[in-house]
């Protein structure tokens, strides 16, 4: 009984640390970038599939792929900020139109990344098995690559709280959050910060597709339901907290791997009851204001 | 000859629609059974959308939850359609669905603006990730048959509904109750001021739209033949119904019709050859429109009639 308790803690951690990395990226485009980005899965699909091509065809290690995807995936979500959510920006009457104009944006900004992967990859459900060692945790066996996925999720999550908490342009990131005029008015290059933290997201995605291809199958149609889990973990956490997305991505896993335990079939089912729940009862989350 | 001009121009926009009505009712008799089905999706996507805009419209609630107010409906028809006659099943269809809206409504309409979106897109995952596992544990199957009903039966019922849907929004724009519901776009706090009911208005609504989707769905699913949870509650049933309404302009009542009409067309056209070309072009498009065309085809229209460049906002 004590071992398949400790059996059920550890594989919600094991999988809340991926979740926790995915929602963080999409509370900071939340957050302070203002946008929902319902394309947030797209990044984890090109991150994994992308670790997939470099791994089989050119027998590159995965965790030195975490090198190439997080900087593409950045540069690539920096590009598009610059480019399109600067002009729909610009272009929306208030905060609130902005917010749904681009939602509807990343929709389909969804469609596009997506189908242009498609044609790129095409459809097959794409594995390869990287240091699936078992390995004894307490008595229970977890697979060698889910623990080093914990591993980053939990350095990623922990150096990207340092940075924001620390640093000089982690202050401006949490002046801009607050308050994106003000911040620009006290001299911070909102533009600038705004199309950093989107980048900075889509790395974070970037790098869990690496992580997730590392452990799971990945192909073209993964992405959504990532972006639903990050959403779910988003707005438990509180929408825009960072801590709290990082703390509700583990809670999550934790409720995910013991509804698996109960009935496997019911996980995706429980986190939406929770979700809709939460939205009723309340709709800051846990970390929320 | 003043009186005649004057009746002319009150007379000529139902007359334009009866001559549409009358040569749509007779379609079947001058063209293929192809184009009778190509009409039937037409028609759909018509439905979808005019009653995504019925509510979205005027309130600026972004719905997400058109697939599952569709789904309910093609459930209705897996499960009711062997045993009642059809219209009997689509009215079934229609009610469930409003009855589901009403509820969803009355627990998440004082959510504003991105949470209603956020919530109603999770509720069409939950609907679908539950019916799956029911079916799984008690039924033991993953998908149901539909009885099959004639391509011009199925025609005629979604012309049937897509009438009855332009007379209700007429009549709702028409009436106090709909200039109530655009002053909730404009300022929910003022019209709640100025005495309107906001939250039995924006439920009411809610399930008057969510009526029509579902009677939609009750009907093409006697098409489909065979239908899943997946199927059924596809999210894309979801978005597709913003993007026509965006696409087409939902400042006048034929902007989302006209929207409705070329998507179903590409769709046709490209879905079967080019599935992947279909949906990028389906994600281009949705992103020029909201980038360089806020009010759709009909801003354009407008704005090429009156030669100027408009300054109308998107009414998101």
């Amino acid at each position: 009984m004590i071992v398949t308790l400790l059996d059920i803690i550890i594989a919600g951690l094991l999988l809340g640390g991926l979740y926790a990395l995915i929602a963080m990226g999409l509370s900071l485009q939340y957050g302070v970038a203002r946008v929902l980005n319902i394309s947030h899965g797209e990044f984890i699909m090109l991150g994994g599939l992308t670790t997939w091509t470099l791994h089989t065809v050119f027998g590159i290690n995965p965790l030195v792929c975490l090198a190439i995807c997080g900087p593409l995936a950045f540069a690539l979500g920096y590009v598009i900020h610059r480019t399109l959510f600067r002009r729909l920006l610009t272009s929306s009457a208030s905060p609130g139109a902005f917010e749904s104009n681009s939602m509807l944006a990343s929709f389909g900004l969804l469609f596009i990344i997506q189908n242009l992967a498609s044609i790129a990859w095409g459809p097959e459900i794409r594995g390869y098995s990287y240091l699936a060692v078992p390995v004894n945790l307490a008595g229970a066996l977890f697979g060698a690559n889910r623990l080093v996925t914990l591993g980053f999720a939990i350095a990623i999550g922990l150096a990207f709280y340092l940075f924001v908490a620390r640093t000089r342009l982690g202050k401006a990131i949490r002046a801009a959050a607050q308050d994106p005029t003000t911040a620009g008015l006290m001299g911070v290059n909102i533009n600038n910060v705004l199309a950093l933290c989107f980048g900075f997201g889509a790395a974070m995605a970037g790098i869990a597709g690496m992580l997730i291809s590392m452990c799971y199958p990945v192909n073209v149609t993964m992405g959504l339901e990532y972006t639903i889990i990050a959403i779910i973990v988003v707005v438990l956490g509180g929408l825009g907290s960072i801590p709290g997305s990082f703390i509700g991505g583990f809670i999550l896993g934790l409720i995910g791997s013991i509804v698996s335990f109960v009935d496997p079939g019911l996980s995706l089912a429980a986190y939406y009851l929770i979700f809709i729940l939460l939205l009723v009862v309340r709709p800051t989350g846990i970390m929320g204001k | 000859m003043n009186t005649i001009t004057l009746g002319l121009k009150k007379w000529w926009i139902p007359g334009l629609l009866l001559v549409i009505l009358v040569l749509l009712a007779s379609l079947r008799f001058y063209v293929s059974t192809y184009t009778v089905i190509l009409a039937t999706a037409i028609l759909m996507y018509i439905i979808l959308t005019e009653s995504w805009v019925l509510f979205s419209g005027p309130t600026g609630y972004i719905s997400l939850a058109p697939a599952a107010f569709f789904g309910v409906g093609i459930y209705t028809a897996a499960i009711l359609g062997m045993h009642l006659p059809l219209p009997v099943v689509v009215v079934i269809g229609g009610l469930a669905s409003s009855c589901l809206a009403l509820l969803v409504g009355a627990l998440t309409l004082r959510l504003r603006g991105i949470y209603f979106a956020i919530f109603t897109f999770g509720l069409v995952e939950f609907m679908k990730h539950l019916l799956l596992w029911y079916e799984i544990k008690f039924t033991g199957t993953r998908g149901r048959f539909v009885v099959l009903v004639d391509n011009n039966t199925i025609y005629y019922m979604m012309l049937a509904i897509l009438v009855v849907l332009l007379l209700t929004t007429y009549l709702i724009r028409r009436s106090k109750y709909g200039l109530a519901l655009r002053s909730i776009g404009e300022d929910e706090e003022a019209a709640a001021h100025t005495g309107v009911n906001v939250t039995a208005v924006k439920v009411i609504t809610f399930a008057i739209s969510a009526s029509f989707m579902g009677a939609a769905g009750a009907i093409i699913a006697t098409r489909w033949t065979y239908v899943d949870p997946y199927i059924a509650f596809d999210p894309l049933f979801s978005f597709m119904p913003v993007l026509m309404a965006i696409f087409g302009g939902m400042g006048q009542f034929y902007g989302p019709i006209l929207g409705a009409a070329a998507f179903a067309y590409l769709e046709e056209v490209l879905i079967t050859k080019f599935p992947y070309y279909y949906m990028l072009l389906f994600g281009v498009i949705l992103l020029i429109t909201i980038l360089y065309l806020p009010n759709g085809l009909v801003g354009l229209i407008q704005r090429l009639q009156k030669g100027g460049w408009g300054r109308r906002h998107a009414n998101t």
